[in-house]
């Protein structure tokens, strides 16, 4: 099993959620987070006082999923989140140990 | 104009009055008994009704209006605090004001040089006011019910208080506030509004020109903001840590509300309800209108984007500048006004304030100060008939423009001196800040207990 974190823009989310679904993902968790990479914050002026925030927003997808598709996972998240433009995120894959649904008590890839 | 036909009266005996000229202040005339073997003054159910109305105009300038005005700029950590901290000072100063306060600015004469500036105790919790009682508008025979003159009056010493306070939100305790409130309406608010409005006082007897409270509340406030703030000292981390305003929607709520509660201040500065307070009415939504705009405009020539914040400071520095002016001007001079406040007030608020240093947290003195200032002054050049203003046609710019220098000039020290002596009496009493915990917290929660959002 791998879980795949992406950070994508926001409005790309339901595009991510789409790909992922036609590829069999049954579930998902997403964050709203900040954070900064190449893209720069924007400037806010208040009555002359400048701020700039060096932190922007975007979504954090994490999906667990079964090693076989994880690769096609990945290029579909990569397709479906990119805009040519800087600042599209970062797409990051590692190895998960064990997976357990807490109903039922299934584990690894009958949990997903 | 009716109301400029009006006389003051005891001119005599002051260098000041050597200007003494056709007198046009709003809100003067009250206890002014009309002069001997006058008819028996009437009282008028429509000029009553406005007063009352505005009245409570005036007082939706302070709760909502100035309340989410201010609060919307502070941090979401502050927004109580700050909100009932104009609530509470505003409170405080209605009910020193009918204990004394009326008294000390319009009460009986008392004797000598000091009538210049204060009035005697004769009312002191309202002795003698019945609801028979009148008060003197500026038209000849007609009166309204001196407890709505009280009321009317008493809004402006409330919203006077409240203003004060936007340059030292976020760290001043909440009792030092109230502490702070008592003493500077008792020393400060009080003498100026009787040298300015009644008709014994220094400004009034010299014929300054101050419809609604050009100098009495803005100038007044703006000041003593300044100073206050000095003593004070900076906001933590100001101004290398950035505090944005928390929710320029209410900010923009309350400057709709001000601007809509300006209305009662201005034209209800008429005391009645007619043409002068309809000069009032049109230069309070012209002045405004254009000062909104020209702050805008002001961030565009500066290279910024014309901002929302901008857009709502640009009409407060309208109608502060509108104020001294409201029925003293034409509705051109008034739109000319606005446009000059708004544009200075933008420098001095985003260029000499980061210069200066000084941590005026929500700029009363940027916005209320210096508007306060161009619009007294500017109020003598647009009052003249040739520029479309309600003076007489031998109306002279230049000696009154030095009267309400003078006003001016007088007011700062005035403010300046009272606030230093308020703030070190807060001081002494309460410690005047809160701890660097409670500031670091927000006043919402060391303060009061309470978050503003969960």
């Amino acid at each position: 099993m791998k879980l795949i974190i992406a950070i994508i823009k926001p409005f790309k989310l339901d595009e991510v959620r789409e790909a992922l679904t036609t590829l069999g993902v049954a579930g998902m968790t997403v964050t709203e987070v900040k954070g900064f990479g190449r893209q720069k914050g924007q400037t806010e002026i208040y009555r002359g006082a400048e701020y700039s925030t060096n932190m922007v927003p975007k979504i954090k997808i994490e999906v667990v999923c079964a090693s076989e598709i994880a690769d096609r996972v990945v290029e579909s998240i990569q397709a479906a989140a990119n805009t040519g433009a800087i600042g599209d995120g970062k797409i990051f894959m590692l190895d998960v140990g064990q997976a357990v649904r807490i109903r039922t008590g299934e584990t690894d890839d009958s949990a997903l | 104009m009716k109301h400029v036909t009006k006389l003051a009266t005891g001119a005599a005996g002051l260098g000041l009055s050597l200007f003494a000229a056709l007198p046009a202040w709003a809100q003067d005339a009250a206890l002014q008994a009309p002069t001997a073997a006058a008819p028996a003054a009437t009282v008028n159910k429509g000029d009553t009704a406005w007063m009352l109305t505005s009245t409570v105009l005036v007082m939706m300038m302070i709760l909502p209006g100035l309340a989410l005005f201010y609060g919307g700029l502070t941090r979401a950590k502050n927004m109580l605090s700050t909100m009932t901290q104009i609530g509470a000072a505003a409170c405080l100063a209605m009910l020193i004001w009918v204990m004394y306060g009326y008294s000390v600015a319009f009460g009986p004469d008392v004797p000598g040089f000091a009538s210049n500036f204060v009035s005697g105790l004769g009312k002191a919790f309202l002795k003698g006011v019945t609801p028979a009682s009148q008060a003197a508008t500026f038209t000849a025979g007609v009166e309204i019910p001196e407890y709505v003159f009280i009321c009317f009056q008493m809004t402006f010493a409330a919203i006077t208080a409240a203003l004060v306070l936007g340059s030292v939100v976020e760290r001043m305790k909440f009792s030092a506030v109230m502490a702070f409130t008592a003493v500077w309406l008792t020393i400060v608010y009080f003498p100026i509004a009787h040298m300015v409005w009644a008709s014994s006082g220094l400004f009034f007897k010299a014929g300054a020109l101050d419809f609604a409270g050009g100098t009495v509340v803005h100038i007044n406030a703006g000041v003593s903001a300044l100073v206050a703030a000095l003593i004070l000292g900076k906001r933590m981390g100001y101004p290398t840590t950035p505090m944005p305003p928390h929710s320029l929607t209410l900010t923009g709520v309350g400057t709709g509300l001000l601007w809509v509660g300006w209305f009662g201040f201005n034209a209800g500065s008429a005391l009645e309800a007619n043409g002068s307070a309809g000069l009032a009415m049109i230069n309070t939504f012209v002045a405004t209108a254009s000062g909104g705009l020209f702050w805008m405009l002001a961030e565009r020539v500066a290279g910024h984007k014309g901002s929302a914040l901008g857009f709502c400071s640009g009409i407060v520095a309208g109608l502060v500048a509108v104020t001294p002016a409201a029925g003293n001007s034409g509705p051109f001079g008034a739109i000319v006004l606005g446009a000059i406040a708004s544009v200075v007030c933008f420098y001095a608020v985003s260029v000499l304030k980061p210069k200066l240093g000084y941590d005026d947290a929500l700029d009363a003195f940027g916005v209320h100060g210096i508007g306060g200032m161009i619009g007294a002054i500017g109020t003598a050049v647009v009052y003249a008939p040739s520029l479309g203003g309600p003076g007489a046609a031998d109306y002279a710019i230049g000696p009154k423009l030095l009267v309400q220098i003078e006003a001016v000039a007088t007011t700062i020290v005035w403010a300046a001196i009272g606030t230093i002596i308020a703030m070190f009496v807060a001081k002494a009493l309460t410690g005047l800040r809160v701890s660097k915990e409670v500031e670091q917290e927000g006043l919402d929660l060391g303060e009061h207990g309470e978050r503003a959002y969960n």
